[in-house]
């Protein structure tokens, strides 16, 4: 039986930098009874990959859409690139965009419309030499005609990337964007998305399941279970010094015993 | 407002019309369809009545107009409708896209399908029946006028209903028209109604018109403070409207509903 994580008892906050895309502070959801998200303050810094892991039902999808402004927090602020997203909507989001299994692209619209629609949607200048770059870099060259609704979830990911690209966001939330992709195709949008945020200077909150992907990508992971951060660090250096041999071992542990939070010292809560 | 959002979801329906061609469907053929019906009923009618009535321009006019409201509402709930079935909501409202904007983009949408199928019943009646609207003259403008407020503030008002209650709602939003109809009296004056029918029906601004329409129509003198009172009614009731869809909005961002909004979701 190993012995219980020692995890963080308080709410874990990073201070806010110049180069943060995103913050998050004393973020709270809750319906009638049920609380999905308790006390979450994180930051993502420009050229920073952050993963945001956890069992399901821990809080994340509900973290996201608040992010993006399509759920209200009960409490907190949320700040993308320092402007603040219940106060200034359709500010903020200009300087962010999405990409998640769930919200698939109109289906009745080929691959250029709706890269059209969306760009247009966002207010894109220069909206047509954008599409051309965005259909060369993500390979849809021979699809931009194809309504998306009849592509592979390979191709129908590549064309949510290049809609979540559109605006160039400061920040950029992927939510299991290889979800539904074989390992050769999740490794090329794996191997897009690190030079992405290389190139374009954004952040990225990255959920996933796959524990080899996020030790691949993730500069830094932060531990949802029960609607709280737990944990956060470098997935690389985590599973070390919390005494387990991997990240998905350290996953497994936090699913199961979300609950056994003992009190420690403010090194240990960073990994 | 920024123009290029708005664009971006007249666009879109007009891409589907391009894709679709079932989707212009509404457009011409309901409308051929009633225009024909009511065209031979009423030469019919003119034919057993002799000379002492013409029912064309009191049955096929009037149809027309109602055809046109209803092609302003549905104009407006359809290509609301397209981002239900799609389930765009996540990647619409995540944007910087504001209700205005996207409520303005539903609007330009309906007016341009709706102009085209309101040409398109005009072209035919004119032809084939002879419907003549020439003895109004410029009186046509404020009926179309009253008709369109209206038909946009029921159109927004239905979709906010679906945006609360969930994609089944659709089908209460297809009677609305038919419901609203034996009120506002279409097909004959509202004097016909008993006094709680017509309490009702001077509620809803069609009801302003369509007096107004049978009184030029028959040459008998109509008030326009009536029709100015129906126009004050159509705009309050369009506004009242925009409040509701902005207020429901607001509801579902609450209450989760916009995240969760998917066929699933049925409330």
């Amino acid at each position: 039986m190993p012995a219980a994580l020692h995890l963080s008892p308080e709410p874990i906050t990073s201070p806010a930098q110049p180069d943060t895309v995103l913050g998050v502070t004393g973020l709270c959801k809750s319906y009638a009874q049920v609380t999905a998200v308790e006390h979450v303050s994180f930051n993502v810094q420009r050229n920073e990959i952050v993963g945001l892991l956890g069992p399901n039902g821990a809080g994340k999808t509900t973290t996201i859409n608040m992010i993006l402004g399509v759920l209200a927090p009960t409490r907190g602020a949320i700040a993308i690139g320092g402007i603040d997203v219940a106060k200034r909507r359709s500010q903020a989001l200009a300087r962010t965009n999405f990409a998640a299994v769930y919200a698939t692209l109109p289906g009745n619209l080929t691959v250029e419309q709706n890269l059209r629609f969306f760009g247009l949607i966002y207010g894109i200048t220069k909206l047509a030499s954008r599409i051309e770059t965005l259909i060369a870099q993500f390979d849809l060259v021979h699809l931009r005609h194809t309504r998306c609704g009849v592509l592979s979830s390979g191709e129908q990911t590549r064309v949510a990337l290049a809609k979540a690209l559109l605006n160039r966001p400061e920040l950029l939330l992927l939510d299991e964007p290889t979800a539904s992709l074989d390992p050769a195709a999740a490794q090329t949008v794996r191997k897009q998305i690190r030079e992405l945020a290389k190139q374009e200077s954004c952040g990225i909150l990255w959920t996933s399941h796959n524990m080899y992907e996020v030790e691949e990508v993730c500069d830094r992971v932060l531990f949802v279970s029960h609607g709280r951060i737990l944990l956060e660090g470098d997935p690389r250096a985590l599973p070390a010094a919390h005494g387990v041999h991997s990240l998905e071992e350290l996953f497994i542990r936090l699913a199961r015993e979300p609950l056994h939070v003992g009190s420690v010292s403010p090194e240990e809560r960073s990994g | 407002m920024r123009l290029r959002p708005v664009a971006g979801i007249v666009l879109r329906q007009l891409y589907l019309f391009r894709s679709s061609p079932v989707r212009l469907l509404p457009t011409f053929a309901w409308v051929t369809i009633d225009i024909v019906i009511w065209g031979f009923l009423s030469r019919y009618l003119n034919n057993i009545a002799g000379n002492h009535l013409n029912f064309v321009p009191n049955l096929l006019g009037v149809v027309l107009f109602w055809d046109f409201f209803t092609r302003i509402m549905q104009g407006v709930t359809t290509s609301f409708f397209e981002d239900v079935w799609s389930r765009n909501f996540l990647n619409l409202f995540a944007s910087p896209l504001s209700i205005s904007e996207y409520v303005t983009g539903l609007v330009l949408t309906s007016v341009l399908t709706s102009l085209i199928g309101l040409m398109a019943m005009l072209i035919l009646a004119t032809l084939v029946f002879g419907l003549s609207f020439a003895s109004m003259g410029l009186m046509l403008i404020p009926f179309v006028l009253v008709l369109f407020l209206f038909g946009i503030a029921l159109g927004i008002t239905a979709s906010a209903m679906v945006l609360r209650l969930g994609p089944a709602s659709e089908w209460l939003v297809w009677p609305m028209p038919a419901l609203i109809s034996p009120f506002v009296g279409v097909y004959y004056p509202i004097s016909t109604l008993p006094p709680w029918m017509r309490a009702v029906g001077h509620l809803f601004p069609p009801s302003y018109v369509f007096e107004g329409l049978r009184a030029l129509m028959n040459g008998e003198v109509f008030s326009a403070t009536t029709l100015l009172s129906g126009a004050a009614l159509a705009l309050a009731q369009l506004v009242l409207a925009g409040y509701l869809f902005a207020r429901v909005f607001r509801y579902t961002v609450k209450t989760g509903l916009l995240a969760r909004y998917s066929a699933e979701s049925v409330g």
